[in-house]
């Protein structure tokens, strides 16, 4: 009996486990379990989930939407595009808009607050690649996703665009700042 | 259809004339596509070795859409379409049903890639393998992919068809040998894959000519991985099942029990290729009970499974070196292994390679909350250069290692060199993949030209640590393209101008298979045994370091801003 042969034992499926491999399945089986529980586990008790909020959207009414906020938070514009820099309340909604090959506007928050941070893309799917912090999310165009995020840190943080998106993908950039 | 059967004398092997031909045609080309990825791969590494940083960034782009397509897509299914052939011809002795329509399907398959090829050398198509819309490429791009699944497919069915013909011509009796088993289960995994892949890039082929209007893109994603990922589930069956054929080659190694591993292949049908969520946890829309159910219940039977196969393999090769007489200690069996013999260090590299980096880099990006921390960053190249390099590639070039004798009929040349490669390919890949996640960790994107961002006065201004990452992926990666470059010498010279080999005698009947008598080796092991403790215990190394590694990410993971 050989792998690459028939089995010599016709009635293979009644043979005995060996004790190495009945041993190890009980194991691997146990840890599969474990890692089970850890993701549900973590959707009670842990403090990081990815928000699965979501609404249909057109770039048209989304536009419109993060410009009311800019209308009314901007703080002061920044670098030669002039894009303009957002501070919402605590709690309120915040929009970013991802299109080629930017992202829009520049936000400003405050730490330990939350926010609700929608996300689209106006043409391409984008990729918001939060640094140095490496948290990631797909955006995809046609889908208002609506995260609720609380930075636990100040600073000056970067948003790289890490779903390859046309010529300009690399140089798309945003910003966020905590206070 | 009158054919002939050649009985290889070097390995008893009995070759169906016209299915060897196809194998041969179908293994050719596939070698040809990995020398072309390989050459691409010279212009993605050293673009995204930020000190040389070589081509400009519509050529990365298009090198990089090509570099995927011919290595994933193109390398490795015409290699596994000869893996099926030669699974059910020429290890179920019987003819290979219809060659004419199996050379209908290389046909097809060759001019689909071809057409691909073109499409994207023309620079209207760099969209990436997975040319998400509304992205959109050339239709000839889509048609070629289109071209090329109708022939895999047909492949598959004439794989199918041989079984039957073995079935009612009794060439072999009771069950299928294990490592056909696991061949069938590739092949039914190809046919769901190749729907999906249907169901998705036909629209979208026609949104490219304009007959449709609009394919969602969030459709597109969850369907197009639906195809991708369960591609990947066929070559993990067919790389298993290497690695058993390997293990009976190189050592007579029985399966510690038929039962075990064809329950884990079975594992493979019922739950691997339905596992495609964790490509989608960081997507809109989702719900999270699907993602958890998704990567949970779907994903981590088969990862079962693949523990499984990954104990019982070494097993098996133990048991039989034990047999041998290698009984010292826990590990003599592995010491007095034929590391200097290429079909076997290429298999055990591989093996060890893919559990280690592979599966366990795996299991961590596919836990819905851990993947947030890795989604799109270069550290998602690094894993599966783990799976489809160390594992498929570097399985395949273990079994050409063995076929260059048995089925091209010559002498190897260089067996020096053919002794070093699977270490050199092997190793700088493992160091390859390990620096890619170093540098993914640190927020590298993947498919990125430029870590400076073009001067852009947000960019991120990356640590330096991620540079230094990204320039020992550059070495790491030039050494392992070496690897492949001697692979390729050795089995297009061996090909060209190896000492031609005895055929063997040629008969115009199949000599069925020998009932074997039941071996006593199955009662050897029973259950009252231990029988492969040396295995055991790095079966317990690899434990600890996925439990390490998994709970690194959590305690890193909980350290991230608050999300809900
Ligand atoms: C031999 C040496 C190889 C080297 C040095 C190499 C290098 C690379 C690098 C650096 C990337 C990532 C580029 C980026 O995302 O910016 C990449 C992507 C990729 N490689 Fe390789 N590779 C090699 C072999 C292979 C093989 C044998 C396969 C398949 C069997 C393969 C399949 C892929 C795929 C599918 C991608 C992703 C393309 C995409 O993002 O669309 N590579 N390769
Ligand atoms: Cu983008
Ligand atoms: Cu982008």
């Amino acid at each position: 009996m050989s792998a690459i042969l028939p089995p010599s034992d016709r009635l293979w499926w009644k043979q005995p486990l060996d004790r190495v491999e009945g041993t190890w399945i009980v194991i691997a089986f146990i840890w599969c379990m474990i890692m089970f529980v850890m993701m549900v586990g973590w959707h009670i008790y842990g403090k990081q989930n990815l928000s699965t909020e979501t609404y249909k959207t057109s770039g048209a009414m989304f536009t419109a939407k993060a410009q009311a906020v800019v209308d009314k938070y901007t703080v002061r514009k920044e670098t030669d595009k002039q894009i303009p820099v957002v501070h919402p309340p605590a709690g309120s909604d915040v929009y970013l808009v991802a299109k080629l090959w930017d992202w829009w506007p520049i936000i400003e928050l405050e730490k330990d607050k939350t926010y609700k941070l929608h996300l689209t893309s106006m043409d391409y799917n984008h990729g918001f690649s939060l640094q140095p912090v490496n948290i990631n999310i797909q955006v995809v165009p046609g889908y208002e996703h609506v995260v609720k995020i609380t930075p636990n840190q100040s600073g000056t943080f970067s948003i790289v665009c890490n779903e390859y998106c046309g010529i300009g993908h690399a140089n798309m950039a945003g910003r966020i700042y905590v206070k | 259809m009158t054919t002939t059967y050649r009985t290889c004398p070097r390995s008893g092997l009995q070759f169906d004339t016209e299915a060897e031909k196809l194998m041969l045609a179908n293994a050719v080309v596939a070698v040809v596509f990995l020398l072309i990825g390989g050459i691409l791969a010279i212009g993605v590494v050293l673009t995204r070795w930020p000190a040389i940083h070589w081509l400009a960034a519509d050529t990365f782009y298009m090198t990089l859409t090509a570099h995927g397509i011919d290595m994933l897509i193109f390398w490795i299914i015409f290699f596994e379409i000869a893996v099926l052939y030669f699974c059910s011809s020429t290890l179920l002795r019987c003819r290979l049903a219809t060659p004419k329509v199996a050379w209908l399907a290389f046909a097809l398959m060759l001019i689909g890639s071809i057409t691909t090829n073109v499409a994207v050398f023309q620079g209207e198509s760099s969209v990436m393998m997975t040319s998400y819309v509304p992205m959109m490429a050339a239709p000839s791009f889509y048609l070629g992919l289109i071209l090329f699944a109708v022939g895999a497919l047909v492949g598959c069915f004439v794989f199918l068809g041989t079984l039957v013909i073995a079935k009612k011509e009794k060439t072999y009796t009771g069950s299928v040998p294990l490592v056909t088993f696991g061949a069938i289960v590739a092949c039914i995994i190809a046919v769901f894959t190749i729907a999906s892949g249907a169901i998705i890039l036909i629209p979208t082929f026609l949104m490219s000519v304009g007959i449709v209007k609009e394919v969602d893109p969030l459709v597109y994603r969850t369907i197009w991985w639906a195809f991708g990922h369960s591609s990947q589930q066929i070559n993990v069956a067919a790389h298993i099942s290497i690695w058993y054929a390997i293990a009976a080659i190189a050592f007579g190694a029985k399966p510690m029990s038929e039962r075990v591993s064809r329950g884990a292949f079975l594992l493979y049908i019922l739950f691997l290729q339905l596992a495609s969520a964790h490509h989608l946890l960081a997507d809109p829309g989702l719900s999270s009970a699907w993602k958890v159910v998704n990567t949970s219940y779907f994903m981590y039977f088969a990862v079962l499974a693949s523990m499984i196969h990954g104990l019982t393999i070494p097993g098996a090769i133990e048991v039989a070196q034990r047999e041998k007489g290698y009984t010292k200690g826990l590990f003599e069996w592995l010491r007095k292994a034929p590391w200097g013999n290429p079909v076997f260090s290429g298999m055990f590299i591989s093996l060890i390679g893919f559990g280690f980096l592979g599966g366990i880099s795996g299991v961590m990006m596919g836990t819905e909350q851990l993947n947030m921390i890795i989604h799109n960053t270069i550290y998602v190249p690094g894993h599966f250069h783990a799976t489809v390099v160390v594992g498929t590639t570097l399985s395949f070039m273990a079994l050409t290692y063995f076929l260059i004798p048995v089925l091209f009929k010559r002498e190897m040349i260089a067996p020096g060199l053919a002794k070093l490669q699977p270490y050199l390919f092997g190793l700088s890949m493992y160091f390859f993949c390990l620096v890619m996640m170093g540098a993914g960790t640190l927020g590298v994107s993947r498919r990125h030209w430029d870590m400076l961002m073009g001067g852009n006065p947000l960019a991120y201004e990356f640590p330096g640590a991620a540079y230094l990452m990204m320039g020992l992926v550059g070495i790491a990666g030039i050494a392992a393209i070496l690897g492949g470059a001697i692979y390729i010498y050795i089995t297009v010279g061996s090909l060209l101008w190896g000492k031609k080999l005895d055929i063997g005698s040629l008969s115009d009947k199949t000599v069925p298979i020998p009932v074997s008598a039941p071996s006593a080796v199955v009662h050897g092991h029973g259950s009252a045994g231990f029988a492969a403790p040396g295995t055991f215990s790095l079966a317990m190394v690899f434990l600890v370091s996925f439990v390490l590694y998994y709970f690194i990410n959590w305690k890193y993971l909980s350290q991230v801003w608050g999300l809900s």
